[in-house]
């Protein structure tokens, strides 16, 4: 399988672990990826939040980027993934105000999105029943004994009419890779529960509650460990357990994968969290 | 005879935010699982689903000025759940909008200021750069003490790039932005 790569902004600066461990899962999985040539910044929340022609013009030109390279787009960003799903479906719908901003971007680019690639999540292309079966085949080091919950946030399942790849509340493509890891996925009920990650710098007190909600939930399910797909969501957790006793570490779903795969990388990976997720794996190494 | 109070409908804002927005405020019932489900809630003046309310009786100021709009983090839980099939992170997108453009004071100056620091940065290099939204917002909001530990933590991990990605065709997304600030109503 061949799929153009958009990284987005966070993987290249604060997620660069989950940059590094998408690439060798794909890599260790035969998905061939190809970054996306002068790809920029989807505008993420800050754009729909304040100008609808910026949230739909900022994933197009990425689109119309990623249409001539030819293959279908992958976005491991919650939020890239989903402005540019966004912009995708808008075209598809025929949405006025988006034909209209793509006849701005032919102006400006000499070409137009036409929608005949799909825009897909690292999650999506990794959780197919085929792919799944490759992932057993390909752990060397089980991760047997491991408690986790899976958490999506918000913007990977929502709004379901767009998206459309796992159920908006109850999602289970992440649940079923980290048991074909040999780790053991707990239920819980906030799997998709806003962590607050987009106010992050700007409303710091309201978004700590949040956080300190989810791991308190995540204790309780009896998990050692939150698992993550989007950048965004990662970095917040992580950085904003102040009001916890026992802070818990933050994993993106791809460094377990890793990890399991026995990965020489994923040390350098794991390094990079604010929360260290050593002594929890630690534990995994002497099989405890 | 006097008619005591003057009571018309005040259908324009509601018929504005509908047509922009996409959503069917009208169908609203106030069955308030929006309010349920909402992660925000707990810090809403009014909760989202009075939002609705005001919008329909034409509180068009009161509903520009709300934090209401600003707290929103656009995380689609009231859409997946209303009967009606409204989405309010979208009707807030169009307040948030219409707020800025009335150029009074945001209802949460520190939002608007952060997503405003984050899109110059965009409009500057083609992509985010952190260290510079986190310079520009703490200059728009003078809160330089915030943060600064765990900005210090990112630096030594190396999580933070201090010098900014620069794209190649960087008049393409200059353009952009020219064309979205005509494009604001
Ligand atoms: S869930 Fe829908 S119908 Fe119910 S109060 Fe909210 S917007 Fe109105
Ligand atoms: S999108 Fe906004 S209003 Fe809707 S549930 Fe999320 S935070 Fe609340």
């Amino acid at each position: 399988m061949k799929l153009t790569y958009y990284p987005g902004c966070s993987l290249h600066s604060t997620a660069a672990g989950y940059d590094d461990s998408t690439c060798f899962v794909c890599r260790t999985l035969g998905v061939e990826l190809a970054e996306l040539n002068d790809w920029n910044c989807c505008g993420a929340s800050c754009a729909h939040a304040t100008n609808h022609f910026l949230a739909v013009a900022l994933p197009m030109r990425n689109l119309i980027l990623a249409e001539q390279a030819g293959h279908d787009v992958m976005a491991p960003c919650a939020a890239c993934y989903n402005t540019l799903k966004t912009a995708d479906h808008a075209v598809r719908g025929r949405d006025g105000q988006a034909m209209t901003i793509n006849a701005d971007l032919e102006e400006i680019m000499g070409a137009k999105y036409g929608a005949t690639i799909q825009v897909r999540h690292p999650l999506e292309v990794l959780g197919s029943w085929e792919m799944l079966r490759e992932i057993s085949a390909k752990v060397v080091r089980p991760l047997m004994g491991l408690r986790l919950v899976t958490y999506y946030g918000c913007l990977l399942t929502r709004p379901k009419n767009v998206v459309a790849f796992d159920n908006p509340e109850r999602p289970t493509t992440m649940d079923k890779i980290l048991t074909a890891l040999g780790a053991e996925v707990k239920s819980w009920s906030y799997k998709t529960d806003c962590c607050g990650g987009a106010l992050a710098l700007s409303q710091t007190a309201a978004v700590a509650t949040l956080v300190a909600k989810l791991v308190t939930e995540a204790e309780r399910a009896g998990a050692q460990a939150i698992v993550s797909a989007c950048p965004l969501c990662q970095v917040n957790l992580d950085t904003r357990q102040n009001q916890i006793a026992r802070p818990m570490p933050i994993f993106y779903f791809t460094e377990l994968m890793g990890v399991a795969f026995g990965a020489d990388a994923s040390g350098r990976w794991l390094q990079k969290h604010i929360i260290d997720p050593a002594p929890v794996l630690a534990a995994l190494a002497k099989g405890e | 005879m006097a008619t005591g109070a003057n009571i018309a409908p005040a259908l324009a804002f509601l018929e504005e935010i509908e047509a922009r927005s996409g959503q069917p405020v009208s169908l609203c019932y106030q069955c308030k699982k929006c309010a349920g489900g909402c992660p925000m809630s707990f810090a809403m003046q009014p909760y989202n689903c009075d939002l609705l309310k005001m919008i329909k009786y034409g509180e068009k100021e009161a509903v520009l000025g709300s934090n209401t709009i600003w707290l929103c983090i656009g995380c689609r839980t009231c859409g997946a759940r209303c009967p009606n099939g409204i989405d309010i992170s979208k009707i807030n997108d169009v307040l948030r909008e219409m707020a800025l453009a009335s150029g009074k004071k945001a209802g949460e100056p520190r939002t608007a200021a952060f997503h405003q620091s984050f899109l110059a940065t965009v409009e500057q290099f083609g992509r985010s750069y952190e260290a510079g939204t986190i310079g520009l917002f703490k200059l728009k909001t003078a809160s330089f003490t915030q943060d600064l530990a765990l900005g210090l933590k990112f630096v030594a991990k190396n999580k933070l790039k201090l010098l900014p990605d620069r794209i190649k065709r960087a008049g393409e997304i200059k353009r952009i932005f020219r064309k979205a600030r005509e494009a604001v109503i």
